[in-house]
C-alpha cells in the first residue's frame, strides 16, 4: 500500500492540532499545504489519478473508463457500495464541477487506492472529462465516502443469506464493489451462500467489466451472473424464475429510473430491497404545479412549472450555486422564506418558514418565495 | 461645461473638480440612462462569457504569493537583523490578503469557479472584522446604496463628515483627528462598523439589535489576537517582544494603506452624492450612473493596482462589483470611452493628488458650511 502522509501519523496529528489551526487561522492548514504539495492535506480529501483504463470499446456507445485514484492520507476508506463526490477543475472554463460516482473497487482502508468506473455522458461535463481527457497525474477533489447503499457484513462473522444484485448500465459499479469485496474477503460459495448478479446493459459492446464478470461466473464460487443485453427489459416474471423468494432476499438495486421503478413495483415495499438512484427523475415528482415561485433577491418570478426550484431559477436566467444536482453536496442550499416545498428524493413536504432547502431537489407545492 | 472636463487635461493651480457644481453633473435623461445602462450590461455580459482559466490562474497565483510572503514574514522574525524585512513581508501578505484576495473573493468575484477556497460564502480574511459581517455592510448596504446620503453608511463611516449635505455639528471640528485615528485603527474601525454606533447614538438602533453580532465578532478578534499577538511571538521564544512589535507594525501598515486607498474611492473632490428622493424607483441605468459619479479612480502602475486590490479602479469595481478585479483595467478603457460619448466625468488621478483632495475635504468638512461656497 502506498502511503501519502507527508510526515507519517505523528505529522498528520500535528497538522490537525488546535495550535496549528490557530496559527493558520482564518484560512486553515489545507490552504497552505495545497500550495506546497496537492497531495498534502490535514482535513480535505484530494486524489491523484494514477491509472486510466478504457472499459468499453463500442464505436457507437458512450465510452466507459476506470480511473485508479490515490487519495490523500485524509481519506478514511469506504464501505462497499458507497459513493464519493468528485470535484474537477474543468480546463478552459476553470469551473469546478462536482458530481457523485460510486466506487467500483472493493472496500478500502484509510489512505488506500480506490477506483471509479465512469460512463461518459454527452451532457455530463464531469464524466466526459474524466473518461475522455483525464490522464495520470490529474488532481481531483473528493469528499469522504458517503451513502448507506452498502454491504456491511463483517468477513469475520459471515451469515449464510442469499444476496441479490440487480443493476442497469453504469449502476453496476456499487454492486461490483460489493461482489469484489466478498471475493477478496474469502467468499467462495463453499459455505452454501448464493450470490445472484443480474445486470442489464444496452449491448454486448456496452457491457462494463465483461471479462471480470465472465471470470467470476466461471469460477467455482457459487456466484451466478445473468447478463441481459439490448431490449431485454426487467420483468417480475423473470426475476421470480431466477430467485423465487426474491422479496425475502437481501437485494441491492441500482440503475436508471425506468429500471428502478420496475424493480420497486416488483418488490412491492419489501424492506429487503435497498436502492440507489444515480439520477433524479423529476417526472416522478407529483408536485401540484400551480401558484408562483418568487425569487426574492433578484425580483424574478414565474409560474410554478413543477420542476425543481434550481431548474426554475435557471429557466429565468438566474445562476444559483449548485453542485451535485441530486441533493447530496448542499452547495445549492438556499433559504426559503415562505411556502411549501417537496423534497423529490424523499417525497417529504415542508412548510416551515425561513428554512434552508436544497433547491436542486425541491419542488414548490403551490406558491413559495426563495432567497435567490 | 465643467462637468465634462477631463481630468487628464493639464490642471492649473485649481482643480476644476474642486469648484464643480455636483448637481449639474447629473444631467442624463431617462432615455440616455437606459442606453447607458445597456452599454454597461453589455460589457458585463461579454466579460462573464470570457471568464476562465486566465482569471483562475491569476487569483491562484496571487494567493500563492500572499501565502509565500506570509510564511516568509513569520519565519524572518527568527532572524533579528531581518526584522524590517519580516515586517515588510508580513505587511505585503496582509495587504494582498485583505485587498486583492479577501475583498474581491468575498464579493463573489470568483464564485463561478466553484472552488470552496475562493468562495464568497467560505472565505474569511486576515483581519479582525468577520467576513460574514463585512459582506452585509459592504456588499449589500454600501454597494447597493452607494453614496446615497442617509443610506450608505460608508459616507464618513458614521464618524466623519465627508459631504456638504451632512449637517454640520461642533463634533465635526475633530474631523481630521477622527480620520487619523480611523486610519491607525482601520481594521478595528471596519470591525466596529457593523455595530452602527452612529445609529445607536441617534436612537435608530438599540443595543439589543447588536447582540447577534457580538459572538462572531469576539470570536474573530480572539483568533486574530491569539495568532498575531500571542502564538507567533511565543513561538519565537526570547524574541517575543520583537515579533510582537513586528506583528503590530504589519497590521498598522496594512491599516494605513487600506485606509488611504479606500478613502480615495469615494471622497476625492468631484465625487457626487445622491439623495434618497433622487434614487427612488431607480432604473438599472441610473444605478450604473450613480456608481460612476459616486466613485473615483487612482491612476498608477500595475503594482499599485495589485496592492490596492484594484480598488484603484473603484469606478469599474462599483459598476461591476462581482467581476474579477483583474478585469477592471481592460474594462476601464471602454468605460472611459462611453463616458466621453455621454459627456460624463470620469474621476481619476494619481494617488498623491487624490489623497490631497481627500485630506482637503476632511479639513473643509470639519468647519461649518460658509455661505460663499457656491
Amino acid at each position: 500500500m502506498t502511503t501519502t502522509a507527508p510526515l507519517g501519523r505523528i505529522g498528520q496529528g500535528l497538522l490537525r492540532s488546535r495550535i496549528v489551526a490557530a496559527l493558520a487561522s482564518p484560512h486553515g492548514v489545507d490552504r497552505y499545504l495545497e500550495i506546497v504539495n496537492p497531495m498534502w492535506a490535514a482535513a480535505e480529501v484530494r486524489a491523484r489519478v494514477v491509472y486510466v483504463r478504457r472499459e468499453t470499446h463500442g464505436a457507437d456507445t458512450a465510452p466507459v473508463a476506470t480511473l485508479t485514484l490515490q487519495p490523500t492520507a485524509t481519506w478514511r476508506g469506504h464501505r462497499a457500495g458507497q459513493y464519493v463526490q468528485v470535484g474537477v477543475d474543468l480546463p478552459g472554463s476553470a469551473k469546478r464541477m462536482t458530481r457523485c460516482f460510486s466506487i467500483s473497487s472493493a472496500a478500502s482502508a484509510p489512505g488506500e487506492q480506490i477506483t471509479l468506473t465512469i460512463r461518459s455522458h454527452n451532457e455530463g461535463q464531469v464524466s466526459k472529462f474524466l473518461v475522455e481527457h483525464a490522464q495520470p497525474g490529474q488532481m481531483l477533489h473528493l469528499s469522504q465516502a458517503q451513502g448507506e447503499f452498502t454491504y456491511d457484513e463483517s468477513a469475520a462473522t459471515p451469515t449464510n443469506n442469499h444476496l441479490l444484485f440487480i443493476t442497469g448500465g453504469s449502476g453496476i459499479t456499487p454492486a461490483m464493489s460489493m461482489v469484489r469485496t466478498l471475493l477478496r474477503d474469502g467468499y467462495d460459495g463453499k459455505a452454501g451462500r448464493k450470490v445472484t448478479f443480474l445486470h442489464y446493459a444496452r449491448s454486448v459492446e456496452d457491457q462494463i467489466f465483461a471479462d471480470e464478470l465472465a471470470e467470476i461466473a466461471e469460477a467455482d464460487n457459487d456466484v451466478t451472473v445473468h447478463l441481459r443485453h439490448g431490449d431485454h427489459v426487467f420483468s417480475e416474471f423473470e426475476l421470480r424464475r431466477l430467485v423465487p423468494a426474491y422479496r425475502d432476499t437481501d437485494t441491492w438495486a441500482c440503475g436508471p429510473a425506468g429500471l428502478m421503478e420496475l424493480i420497486a413495483s416488483a418488490f412491492d415495499g419489501s424492506p429487503k430491497l435497498r436502492t440507489e438512484f444515480f439520477k433524479i427523475s423529476t417526472a416522478a415528482a407529483s408536485g401540484s404545479a400551480e401558484g408562483d415561485v418568487v425569487f426574492a433577491r433578484s425580483g424574478e418570478q414565474s409560474a410554478n412549472m413543477g420542476a425543481t426550484l434550481l431548474e426554475q431559477a435557471e429557466a429565468l436566467g438566474l445562476k444559483p450555486e449548485f453542485g451535485c444536482r441530486m441533493g447530496i453536496c448542499f452547495s445549492c442550499t438556499t433559504r426559503k422564506t415562505e411556502g411549501t416545498v417537496r423534497n423529490v428524493r424523499t417525497g417529504v413536504e415542508s412548510s416551515l418558514p425561513d428554512e434552508d432547502i436544497q433547491i436542486c431537489i425541491s419542488t414548490a407545492v403551490g406558491s413559495c418565495s426563495i432567497q435567490l | 461645461m465643467t462637468a465634462t472636463q477631463s481630468l487628464n487635461t493639464d490642471h492649473e493651480n485649481v482643480d476644476p473638480l474642486d469648484s464643480i457644481d455636483l448637481d449639474a453633473v447629473k444631467k442624463l435623461t431617462a432615455e440616455q440612462l437606459d442606453a447607458f445602462g445597456a452599454e454597461m450590461d453589455a460589457i458585463r455580459q461579454r466579460i462573464i462569457g470570457q471568464l476562465g482559466d486566465e482569471d483562475a490562474d491569476y487569483i491562484r497565483k496571487v494567493v500563492k504569493y500572499q501565502r509565500g510572503f506570509e510564511v516568509a514574514g513569520r519565519a524572518l522574525f527568527y532572524v533579528p537583523p531581518a526584522w524590517p524585512l519580516a515586517v515588510v513581508a508580513l505587511s505585503v501578505s496582509k495587504i494582498l490578503d485583505n485587498m486583492e484576495i479577501g475583498h474581491n473573493v468575498m464579493h463573489g468575484q470568483y464564485d463561478w469557479m466553484g472552488d470552496p477556497g475562493l468562495n464568497s460564502r467560505m472565505y474569511d480574511w486576515d483581519n479582525v472584522c468577520p467576513g460574514e459581517q463585512w459582506k452585509y455592510s459592504h456588499n449589500y448596504i454600501h454597494h447597493t446604496f452607494t453614496n446615497i446620503l442617509g443610506k450608505d453608511r460608508d459616507i464618513g463611516y458614521g464618524i466623519l463628515r465627508m459631504d456638504e449635505d451632512q449637517k454640520w455639528h461642533p463634533y465635526y471640528l475633530g474631523n481630521p483627528v477622527y480620520a487619523v485615528l480611523l486610519m491607525v485603527f482601520f481594521e478595528w474601525g471596519v470591525a466596529m462598523h457593523d455595530l452602527e454606533v452612529e445609529n445607536l447614538v441617534a436612537g435608530k438602533r438599540t443595543l439589543e439589535d447588536n447582540k447577534p453580532i457580538y459572538p462572531g465578532l469576539l470570536r474573530k478578534i480572539r483568533r486574530q489576537a491569539l495568532k498575531d499577538y500571542v502564538l507567533f511571538p511565543a513561538l519565537t521564544g526570547p524574541l517575543f517582544p520583537l515579533t510582537f512589535a513586528g506583528n503590530v507594525t504589519a497590521n498598522l501598515i496594512r491599516n494605513v494603506w487600506a485606509f488611504n486607498i479606500i478613502f480615495c474611492g469615494h471622497f476625492p473632490a468631484g465625487v457626487a452624492t445622491f439623495s434618497e428622493e433622487e434614487c427612488e424607483n431607480e432604473s438599472r441605468g441610473h444605478w450604473y450612473y450613480r456608481q460612476l459619479l459616486g466613485s473615483a479612480n487612482i491612476t498608477g502602475s500595475k503594482l499599485l493596482h495589485l496592492m490596492s486590490g484594484n480598488l484603484s479602479h473603484q469606478i469599474e469595481h462599483h459598476l461591476f462589483p462581482d467581476l474579477p478585479a483583474r478585469r477592471y483595467p481592460e474594462i476601464s478603457t471602454e468605460v472611459k470611452e462611453i463616458c466621453e460619448r455621454y459627456g460624463v466625468t470620469y474621476n481619476a488621478g494619481p494617488l498623491g493628488k487624490q489623497l490631497l483632495s481627500v485630506a482637503k475635504k476632511i479639513c473643509k468638512m470639519a468647519l461649518p458650511p460658509s455661505k460663499a461656497l457656491a
